[in-house]
């Protein structure tokens, strides 16, 4: 009865997301010097209604660093031979050409050639073999590609991104494509879903749930769908953060009296004290190497970072301007550190750069929160808010890309953006 | 009326049996806490004890009141909620079987994980007046909420006075 009860208020497994109810996103702000790219039609790539190419265009364009140049519609294949003075004349420093072929049925090969105009020079050549269901997969791969030849960086396009939608009476965590399309919904539930958090294989996301009237830390299988108790002990359980090497969760409970930073393993076995305060110590997050831990604690009279070694030691203040400074995030490099600053009743998304300790507010919004770093470091997504309604919004650490994601039917709030696709 | 109360103890007995504030893991899954299975059945006024269980959904009765309200980034029970957690303390003394979940709140200003903590220190500040007063450390679990369920959800003071908050809830309400 109690287990039937449970069921019929949560929808578990992975169920896709109607067409209303998407992420759309929005390019609020590009680089200075965008490298312009010519991306021609691949013969044959309209397998589905979204052109495959459409796909890898949108994606570098939202990218801030390219800058798309016209190609007259021509369709061109991976072995057509290039008149590079002419793509020279029409301003392109590089041009994708491809096809996408069907091998039996529902099965497609596509392959694509990259030229560097200026060198005349082939950049590379790739193929893939996939499905019809699997061709924004493909154009994302293409686009991951064609970023890593012209920018020295690995392309993030094939990553996905977890988040929370809150529509009336009704939260959802959801995961998406990085563009936001393909979004589908791993948990449907009445009760309040936060902090959701990625394992760092991809295979697993750890949130914080308000199903049984109090917070509890689950570990949620996505390939499964089947999910289990991280932390639930008395009192509150809160704030899962993953060991790089992904066995444990550094988690916050209040079974011993305030909210304290714990350990435990990541099947819920094992907890152990990391830090200990009279106050609050929340927000803990693992330094890339794993050595260390952020954290935010109220310890010397308002809520600044900290950083202490990850089984315990010596803690070090991080932050000191203003009398709130909250939500750390390390970059991937470990080199700087994003976090959440209250300046003048505002709450905006702050860079310091870990070794000078020079901050720059990333954002011009007033109620930023949860940031979180993509996989190479270039971009930070975060939730906000715009006209009264959460929305989430990406930011290049350099301040000049902007991009904003929002969907029609609700909130959007708590994202978390996964780790590079293998 | 006695009917009603030896129903309502039954339920009660059952809740606790199946969900006592858990302080070792819960790998089972899931708890499943309805907040239908204890319904008092309304009585006459002149028949309740004043710290009896019917009291509890009197709304004559203090005991009917459940919220204790705090400042803006304050965790002090201030003297005006004196009277009210004095009446649940001594609700939980009377009735040791009774168990307590206090949920603490926060207005939604500011990083969601820390609001969390913020609502947890209320909440544990009505769990201490409750025990300086008697009530028993294993009757009550302090949890929060943080700013996650706002009872009011305008971006006025007002509204966020309403919702830096702790709310008790007795056996079978949670």
């Amino acid at each position: 009865m109690r287990l039937h009860r449970h069921i019929a208020g949560l929808a578990l497994g992975v169920v896709a997301v109607s067409a209303y109810a998407q992420l759309a996103i929005e390019i609020t702000g590009a680089g200075a010097n965008r490298l312009p790219v010519a991306i021609a039609d691949f013969p044959g790539e309209r397998i589905v209604s979204q052109a495959l190419t459409s796909v890898v265009r949108g994606d570098l364009e939202r990218s801030g660093l390219f800058k798309l140049v016209d190609t007259g519609g021509q369709a061109l294949p991976e072995n057509a031979s290039v008149a590079y003075g002419d793509w020279k004349a029409r301003g392109a420093d590089a041009l994708a050409v491809g096809s996408v072929a069907m091998t039996s049925e529902g099965r497609y090969e596509t392959r694509f050639r990259l030229h560097d105009i200026q060198k005349q020079a082939v950049l590379g050549s790739q193929g893939y073999a996939h499905t019809s269901g699997q061709l924004r997969a493909t154009a994302h791969r293409i686009s991951d590609f064609i970023y890593e030849k012209l920018t020295g960086e690995p392309g993030i396009f094939s990553t996905r991104i977890a988040y929370v939608v809150k529509s009336t009476g009704r939260f959802e965590l959801q995961i998406a494509d990085a563009d936001g399309g393909n979004a589908q919904t791993a948990l449907a539930s009445r009760e309040p879903i936060i902090s959701p958090t990625w394992s760092p294989d991809g295979s697993k996301l750890a949130y914080v749930s308000f199903e049984a009237k109090k917070p509890v830390v689950y570990v949620h299988d996505l390939s499964t769908g089947r999910r289990h108790v991280a932390a639930n002990f008395k009192g509150s359980n809160s704030a899962p953060a993953w060991s790089p090497d992904g066995r444990k969760l550094a988690v916050v409970l209040t079974k011993d009296g305030s909210s304290q930073l714990y350990l435990v393993n990541s099947d819920g076995s094992g907890v152990t004290r990391i830090a200990s305060s009279s106050g609050i110590d929340t927000e803990p997050q693992f330094s890339p190497d794993g050595q260390s831990i952020y954290f935010t604690s109220d310890r010397g009279g308002s809520p600044q970072i900290y950083r202490i070694g990850a089984t315990g030691g010596d803690v070090q203040r991080i932050t000191f301007d203003g009398s709130y400074n909250v939500t750390a995030r390390p970059s991937p490099d470990g080199r700087s550190l994003a976090y959440v600053s209250r300046s003048g009743g505002r709450f905006q998304l702050t860079l310091m750069d870990l070794a000078t300790k020079q901050t720059q507010i990333l954002t011009d919004s007033a109620k930023d929160e949860s940031p979180s770093f993509a996989p190479n470091g270039r971009m930070i997504i975060f939730a906000t808010e715009v006209g009264g309604r959460g929305v989430l919004a990406a930011v290049s650490t350099d301040g000049r890309v902007k991009q904003k994601l929002s969907i029609q039917a609700g909130d959007v709030r708590e994202p978390s953006w996964g780790p590079y696709v293998k | 009326m006695r009917h009603s109360i030896a129903l309502l103890a039954a339920l009660l007995l059952a809740a606790c049996g199946s969900q006592p504030p858990s302080p070792e893991q819960n790998p089972a899954g899931v708890e499943s806490r309805s907040p239908s299975e204890v319904r008092a059945e309304p009585v006459a006024p002149q028949a309740i004890d004043p710290f009896g269980v019917a009291a509890l959904k009197d709304p004559k009765s203090i005991l009917s009141k459940r919220s204790v309200y705090f400042d803006y980034d304050s965790f002090v029970v201030k003297d005006e909620f004196k009277n009210l957690i004095e009446a649940h303390a001594k609700f939980l003394v009377n009735n040791p079987k009774f168990k307590m979940l206090i949920q603490g709140n926060a207005d939604e200003r500011g990083s969601r994980e820390y609001n969390l903590a913020l609502g947890q220190k209320r909440a544990d500040a009505v769990k201490k007046a409750l025990q300086l007063l008697g009530a028993r450390e294993d009757q009550i679990e302090s949890v929060s909420l943080g700013e996650e369920k706002p009872v009011c959800g305008d971006q006025t003071e007002d509204c966020w006075a309403k919702n830096r908050r702790g709310d008790m809830l007795y056996s079978g309400e949670f």
